[in-house]
């Protein structure tokens, strides 16, 4: 990357640059012809001069070009024009003045939309040439490295590059050549003046830089502390847990305060600065016209100046301040610019770092497929000059199955990581299937080893987006393109490379199939099923999956295999022993364990209209209360129900975790609660004011009669509630279709979980383990129907939340693991994958593991020693030397390292 | 209405019978009304304790398990409260109950339970006598084994 700015700046955008250039001269002429035509108007066509009688006439489009006075007001004939009267003339003028104010307005809006895209495509290309860099970061780097200030180089601090491209070259010419002329201008005009004039300019230029060299540390500063404000936030998000658990949060808040305190500090002084630097700049500018006042009258007064002199040389040192204001403002500009990117440049120059040939896309690399590994004399030296791996060197084959054991620090992690490729050793060779893996591509390594560490990372994606991401090297089918948008692509191309952008489309289809083994996705996703088995979290993606709504997945398949499996639990049903666990929906029946809105709706709410505590401000709702006289009712049981809780819970302290569990009403509403009882019992339930209603309104619809015991609904009431269902549904207009979703039997439920959809009902409020006993059937059921493979499928798409934390570390490693077995590498590291999990589970898995990759080999590293008897052979590490090395059962008797590793502590 | 029942039935039992009746309302409004069918188990011996009963109707049976096979001790009907003292002592269940019958039972969990006690001194004197008289049988019985 370039080290300067402004080698940066010509290096990618001179041609750029220079296309602007005709466009501001243009714009300078139309502005001087605009400012010069006015006086035309008014002194030849308003006032007349030169129209002597009624019939005289003027040229008019006799194209001139006038120099401005102060160039000697030189004149070119170039159009001899054609004779206008007095009025027409006046017209033609003043459209053509109208003309070129247009035009002018025109340009500048040409010169600024290109100057934006310039500084915009070089931002892209800046943003990218960093982001790449990152990639390109030996491992051992990121040691070093905070994400957060990573990001915020990227995202804010390079920012004003892209502002300040578009003005980098052109402004300083423009402005140059302005108060060049000028200058020029008045030293024609009289030498001595011009020395006064020139001698401020200077005093300028040399001045201001010297008090700016401070602005410019206190700038450093400013945006150093910026970043590592942004560093130090993200730990304290990292941390958080910590915090909380060491009573830190006021050591984290006095930390912050002092950072804050400092970065005011520096920027005070910086506005403050920057404020004086201004009012010099202001007062030396004005100086200069007091200097010429004094000693261009006192010339004039001793007669060796005439005053025609004196006052065009004012005029023209009008001119000159604010081109030089502006020039000096655009080289602070620069320096600010420049700055950061020095600043930020500096951040990303790293020894080291990775050839870009290395990641190059490769669509068919030839990949170790059999034969052996090499390892000689593999050595790996850390920063702090530690020997990690000393002189390891072994043979084995690359199908077969290694352990490796040894404790912490005995160099059995380094020794994976080496093995994958992650870490370069300082010295030795590596090989597999006589390939040098140690100068190999990353589209070798990254497709025929795979490696999991102890503490994997997954993307905040779904798990099957987790599991595919191995498989995602190159860019495999094209995106289909509708013809209409093919123009926009192939513009977006260009401007993409253009930016030095990769040009990869992310669109296309990324995903390897053949990589895995497999010919589609169909055939993709049962393998996933097969990997999930295999590491053993089938089932809890299953589990997922149960609770997982359909929104997304909605499908002929899934809908047909749902509505199967409801019949078939409907009647399962029947069944004396769990007959009474389910309460169904049904139309014509009130609902005693399902909530009061659910019973009124009659369905799930999609949108916030119909959600329960809007219920009862939604106007349709209340139309529909109103007129199946229900209202009267529901306010009434809210009246009691506002009574009940202000009884039962105005005892408890706020916080008290019966509010959360129980109450209908959360602590700190109670006294309005109050204030509205006691407003009832004043003018009575149907005289209250509106707003009290609404209080009252929302209480009833949580209530689920089965649950909460109060006897407020009756049988009554349920028939109202049946009759006020049906004029709900009947009458729901049009507009809010959208909003609901009805319990309907022969329709899969998108807004429901796919086991209330079996279910179709409620689960019933006192049964004791009810839930647990219907889950069991419903697994059966699913089992019978085949429907399980679609139940795990739709837990594919559960979203693992950041770094994956929505799963347990175990089922982390176990996602992670699958993952690396789905790419089907020749050789699977392994580097306490699996240590999180209990021993037997990790017994178990370790051993499917090894029957399950049967197109490569495995090489894991082991906490557990005991576990290599799995494998073919052990390599047994020490303080980074191998030390023993052979087949389980010999080593175990040679009673040397791997004994002693066997021993109980 | 069932609710109203509850109170009744609490309310013969000293530990709850002297706290404020807002409290009483409270802890049946936040207990769960639980049917176990004939033969389910209600815990284990060896189950965390997370909550007592109380019997409303039928009948429980209580059990050890002994190298030979569960060990009927005791039952429990109507009106009696069930597994109260493990709820405090944070050990786990030392016997299996399970319905004898069909079982109507209300259960209320140990953080309710826990709460109720804190609130109300009244109801803790009465725990205390329970837990003293029962030492005091123990004690009797345990002198009587040694005579």
């Amino acid at each position: 990357m370039e080290r300067s700015l402004f080698g940066f700046i010509l290096r990618y955008s001179k041609r750029e640059q220079l296309a602007i250039v005709p466009l501001v001269l243009l714009s300078m002429w139309v502005y001087f012809a605009s400012l010069d035509l006015p006086k035309d108007i008014v002194n030849n066509a308003i006032q007349g001069r030169g129209f002597s009688n009624a019939d005289s006439t003027a040229k008019f489009l006799e194209l001139a070009i006038h120099l401005p006075e102060f160039m000697g007001g030189a004149h070119l004939q170039l159009l001899d024009g054609f004779d206008l009267e007095r009025i027409p003339y006046l017209v033609a003028l003043t459209l053509s003045f109208l003309g070129l104010i247009v035009v002018g307005g025109a340009l500048k809006f040409q010169i600024n939309t290109m100057k934006g895209w310039l500084g915009e495509r070089m931002l892209r290309r800046l943003r990218f040439a960093l982001f790449d860099h990152i990639l390109r970061f030996p491992l051992p780097h990121f040691r070093h490295v905070k994400a957060a200030e990573m990001a915020t180089m990227i995202k804010d601090e390079v920012e004003p590059v892209g502002g300040f491209v578009g003005e980098s070259l052109i402004t300083p010419l423009f402005l140059g050549g302005q108060a060049l002329t000028a200058m020029v201008f008045i030293l024609y005009q009289h030498v001595y003046l011009g020395l006064v004039a020139f001698g401020m300019v200077m005093l300028q230029t040399v001045i201001i830089p010297r008090m700016r060299r401070r602005l410019l540390t206190l700038s450093l500063q400013r945006q150093i502390t910026a970043r590592q404000l942004a560093g130090r936030i993200a730990e304290c998000v990292d941390g958080v847990v910590e915090i909380h658990a060491h009573d830190t949060s006021n050591y984290e808040r006095a930390e912050i305060a002092s950072r804050l305190g400092k970065m005011f500090k520096i920027r005070f002084e910086l506005y403050q600065r920057k404020f004086l630097i201004k009012f010099l700049n202001n007062l030396l500018s004005q100086i200069t016209p007091f200097l010429f006042y004094l000693i261009g009258g006192y010339l004039a007064i001793k007669g060796r100046l005439d005053i025609g002199t004196l006052v065009a040389v004012i005029a023209a040192y009008k001119d000159l301040p604010s081109p030089i204001k502006e020039l000096i403002d655009w080289d602070q500009q620069r320096l600010d610019t420049e700055i950061k990117y020095n600043q930020v440049i500096e951040q990303f120059t790293v020894d080291e770092l990775v050839p870009p040939q290395m990641q190059e896309v490769v669509e068919n690399p030839r990949l170790p497929t059999g034969g052996e590994i090499q390892a000689s004399n593999l050595t790996l030296i850390n920063e702090s000059e530690t020997k990690e791996l000393d002189g390891v060197s072994f043979v084995h084959p690359l199908r077969g199955r290694l352990a490796v054991v040894g404790g912490n620090g005995s160099g059995g992690s380094a020794l994976a990581q080496v093995l994958a490729r992650l870490v370069i050793p300082t010295n030795g060779n590596l090989e597999m299937d006589g390939q040098d893996i140690i100068r190999a591509q990353e589209s070798v390594t990254g497709r025929a080893l795979a490696y999991v560490g102890p503490a994997s990372y997954l993307f905040p994606v779904s798990v099957r987006e987790n599991l595919l991401y191995g498989l995602r090297h190159h860019p495999v089918r094209q995106a289909d393109c509708p013809p209409n948008e093919v123009r926009a692509r192939n513009f977006d191309l260009k401007e993409t490379a253009r930016a030095g952008n990769i040009t990869l489309d992310i669109r296309a289809d990324w995903v390897h199939y053949e990589a895995a083994g497999v010919s589609g996705p169909e055939a993709l996703d049962a393998r996933m099923l097969d990997v999930l088995k295999m590491v053993e979290l089938e089932e809890t993606i299953f589990e997922i999956g149960l609770r997982s709504t359909t929104q997304n997945s909605l499908g002929a398949e899934l809908s047909e295999g749902i509505l199967r499996a409801r019949e078939a639990m409907e009647q399962r049903m029947a069944r004396p022993d769990i007959q009474a666990l389910v309460e169904r929906f049904d139309v014509a029946r009130y609902n005693r364990n399902a909530t009061l809105a659910e019973n009124l709706l009659f369905g799930t709410p999609v949108g916030k209209s119909l959600a329960i505590d809007a219920l009862g401000h939604n106007a349709y709702v209340r139309s529909v209360l109103e007129e199946t006289g229900l209202m009267r009712d529901i306010l009434g049981i809210g009246h009691k129900l506002a009574e009940t809780m202000v009884e039962l819970f105005s005892g408890l302290p706020p916080g008290h975790e019966l509010f959360d569990q129980f109450s209908f009403v959360r602590y700190e509403d109670l006294p309005g609660v109050k204030e509205v009882l006691a407003q009832v019992a004043d003018l009575g339930l149907d005289r209250i004011g509106d707003s009290d209603r609404h209080v009252l309104l929302t209480l009833p619809f949580k209530l689920i009669a089965a649950k909460h015991r109060l006897g407020l609904i009756d049988e009554t009431l349920e028939a109202k509630v049946l009759e006020a269902r049906q004029r709900f549904m009947s009458g729901l207009p049009t507009h809010m279709k959208g909003e609901i979703e009805f319990f309907d039997a022969t329709r899969q439920m998108g807004a429901a979980s796919i086991q209330d959809n079996i279910l179709f009902g409620k689960i019933v409020y006192g049964q004791a383990q009810a839930a647990s006993r219907i889950g069991v059937h419903l697994r059966e059921l699913l089992d019978e129907l085949g429907l399980r493979a679609m139940v795990v499928r739709i837990g594919l798409d559960f979203e693992v939340g950041t770094g994956g934390s929505r799963l347990s570390v175990a089922e982390r490693q176990k996602v992670a693991l699958a993952r690396a077995m789905l790419k089907r590498p020749a050789l699977l590291v392994l580097d306490q994958a699996l240590a999180v999990l209990d021993p037997v589970s990790e017994k178990r898995v370790v051993a499917n593991v090894l029957a399950g990759h049967d197109c490569g080999g495995v090489v894991w590293v082991l906490g557990r020693p005991e576990l290599a008897a799995q494998f073919d052979e052990v390599l047994v590490m020490d303080r980074g030397k191998l030390v023993e090395k052979g087949e389980f059962g010999r080593l175990r008797e040679s009673g040397q390292g791997l004994a002693k590793l066997l021993q109980p502590a | 209405m069932s609710l109203d029942q509850e109170l009744e039935l609490i309310r013969q039992f000293p530990i709850f019978s002297k706290i404020p009746l807002a409290m009483q309302k409270l802890l049946c409004f936040s207990s769960e009304r639980l049917t176990f069918e004939q033969g389910q188990v209600m815990f284990h011996a060896g189950d965390a304790a997370d909550a007592c009963y109380i019997v409303i109707d039928g009948t429980a049976e209580i059990s050890v398990p002994t190298p030979k096979g569960p060990l009927v001790v005791n039952t429990s009907g109507r009106n009696e409260l069930i597994g109260e003292i493990a709820i405090f002592g944070d050990v786990p269940r030392t016997a299996t109950v399970a319905a004898r019958t069909r079982l109507e039972t209300l259960k209320i969990s140990k953080n309710l339970f826990l709460s109720v006690i804190r609130e109300n001194p009244d109801a803790a004197i009465e725990l205390i006598r329970i837990l003293a008289t029962r030492l005091a049988h123990n004690s009797a019985q345990l002198s009587k084994v040694a005579r």
